[in-house]
């Protein structure tokens, strides 16, 4: 981590730092993890970035993601890098990728869905070529993910 | 194949099959025997055309049905879960036939019960059955499915049997031509389905001169429901409506196929012409209905 990056974005002790998010998206990903608990927090926002042009950047102090939730933000920050830190060293470091098949995170935005009107989780086909797109297992409906409700 | 829900799942061969034994069925060269087997017709949505087609076929192969009709008898106005209304009912039946609503009741359907279950129709999504009724009208007037010239007119965005059509009739290399009110045009995820496809289509607000290219021309119902205003629907009306002097230079073999119920798109005076083919199209819903179920119920 480069100097100046260090001083715009505090490094941490422990935890997990979710870094090459594409800038604007970094506040769907604190919605998305609810980031409203114990956990120290710290965001970066439209920082210079080499591989983005500009970048969001997410630190978050003593806690470690579920694969869920790793799920959920591979889908709005297809491009994020996983930083896992252990004692102020980086232990893990891992690209996000977009998974083929999401069960539950996403909510179905067809009202007429039987996922909306049945207590049973939805189920999305993802497609990746060109725009990221969703289609519902149920109701079949195609959706930009940029546009969907994301859960964990 | 266990379950029919969506024409998506069905693979070309799957249709074929389902082609070949429809027209084995019709010229008896098959005879399918359901004796002692049950067939729970649950429609949730009233229907009678499809609920009436699906018990012709259940009966013509000497099997019988079980019939639900709307939510008023049965235990769903209790409070019970509808997965457990399923449960129950498939320990009844042999084959679940339903139709709902709610888009994606079949596939959660087939989910919960270990019998084959049939999408009747699911809300705007997906009607099957009929669009595999219709292939088969297709096939037995044109001889045969590939690479032929499709109009779907009226209704293209809300009617579930086009959209299920144009899905099914893109794998065989279908043209098509989409006539319909503006506000009323086939839904972008089914043209995105299509240019996927590389599948060719244009759009229409008229039937009059479109339909001299054709090969089949697949009328709906333009609903006078849909329109906010009352005096839209009757601008737009006559540009929905089919009628014998629009049909002087069609094609030799070109058809007329509608869902039914027709109210007033297709001019009685087409009934008597050669090109009417929507009344024999429903008869061919019990040979394609009979085939499904024989199919899924693994008797031919």
């Amino acid at each position: 981590m480069s100097l100046v990056k260090t001083i715009k974005v505090n490094a941490i002790k422990n935890g997990t730092v979710i870094d090459h998010i594409a800038a604007g998206k970094v506040l769907k990903v604190i919605e998305i993890l609810s980031l409203a608990g114990d956990n120290s927090v710290m965001i970066g926002m439209n920082l210079e970035s080499n591989k983005l042009g500009r970048k969001d950047i997410l630190k978050i102090e003593n806690r470690e993601l579920t694969k869920k939730e790793v799920n959920s933000i591979a889908l709005i920050a297809p491009s994020a890098t996983l930083i896992i830190i252990n004692d102020f060293e980086v232990v893990n470091k891992s690209s996000l990728e977009i998974p083929e098949y999401i069960e539950e995170h996403i909510i179905c935005p067809n009202p007429k869905c039987i996922t909306n009107i049945e207590d049973i989780p939805s189920k999305y086909y993802i497609h990746k070529a060109g725009s990221v797109t969703a289609r519902c297992v149920y109701c079949e409906k195609k959706y930009l993910v940029e546009d969907l409700k994301i859960k964990v | 194949m266990k379950n029919l829900i969506s024409m998506r799942d069905l693979s070309k061969e799957d249709i074929m099959r389902l082609m070949d034994t429809a027209a084995k069925i019709e010229k008896g060269e098959i005879v399918p025997n359901m004796q002692r087997k049950l067939a729970a017709l649950l429609f949730f949505e009233p229907s009678t055309r499809t609920m009436f087609s699906f018990d012709t076929a259940m009966k013509r192969m000497n099997g019988d049905t079980i019939i639900m009709s709307g939510t008023g008898n049965t235990s769903a106005k209790k409070g019970e879960t509808f997965a457990d209304t399923l449960q129950t009912i498939a320990q009844y039946s042999d084959i679940i036939i339903m139709r709902s609503s709610i888009e994606g009741a079949a596939r959660y359907a087939a989910e919960v019960v270990d019998l084959p279950v049939v999408n009747a129709g699911d809300g705007a999504n997906q009607h099957p059955t009929q669009a595999l009724l219709d292939l088969y009208s297709i096939i037995k007037t044109q001889g045969k499915l590939d690479n032929l010239k499709i109009g779907l007119a009226g209704d293209l965005r809300f009617g579930r049997t086009v959209h299920s059509l144009a899905q099914a009739m893109a794998i065989f290399g279908a043209e098509f031509k989409f006539i319909s009110p503006s506000f009323l045009q086939m839904p972008q995820y089914i043209k995105d389905d299509l240019a996927e496809k590389d599948i060719k289509y244009e759009e229409f607000n008229d039937i009059e001169g479109n339909i001299d290219d054709l090969d089949i021309l697949y009328v709906t119902r333009v609903q006078r429901e849909r329109f906010a205003d009352p005096e839209d629907y009757e601008k737009v009306k006559g540009s929905y409506v089919l009628n014998k002097k629009m049909l002087q230079n069609v094609k030799k073999y070109f058809k007329v196929l509608h869902p039914l119920p027709r109210v007033d798109e297709i001019h009685t005076d087409v009934d008597d012409t050669e090109f009417a083919y929507y009344f024999p199209q429903a008869k061919n819903g019990v040979y394609a209905r009979q085939a499904i179920i024989s199919i899924l119920l693994e008797e031919v």
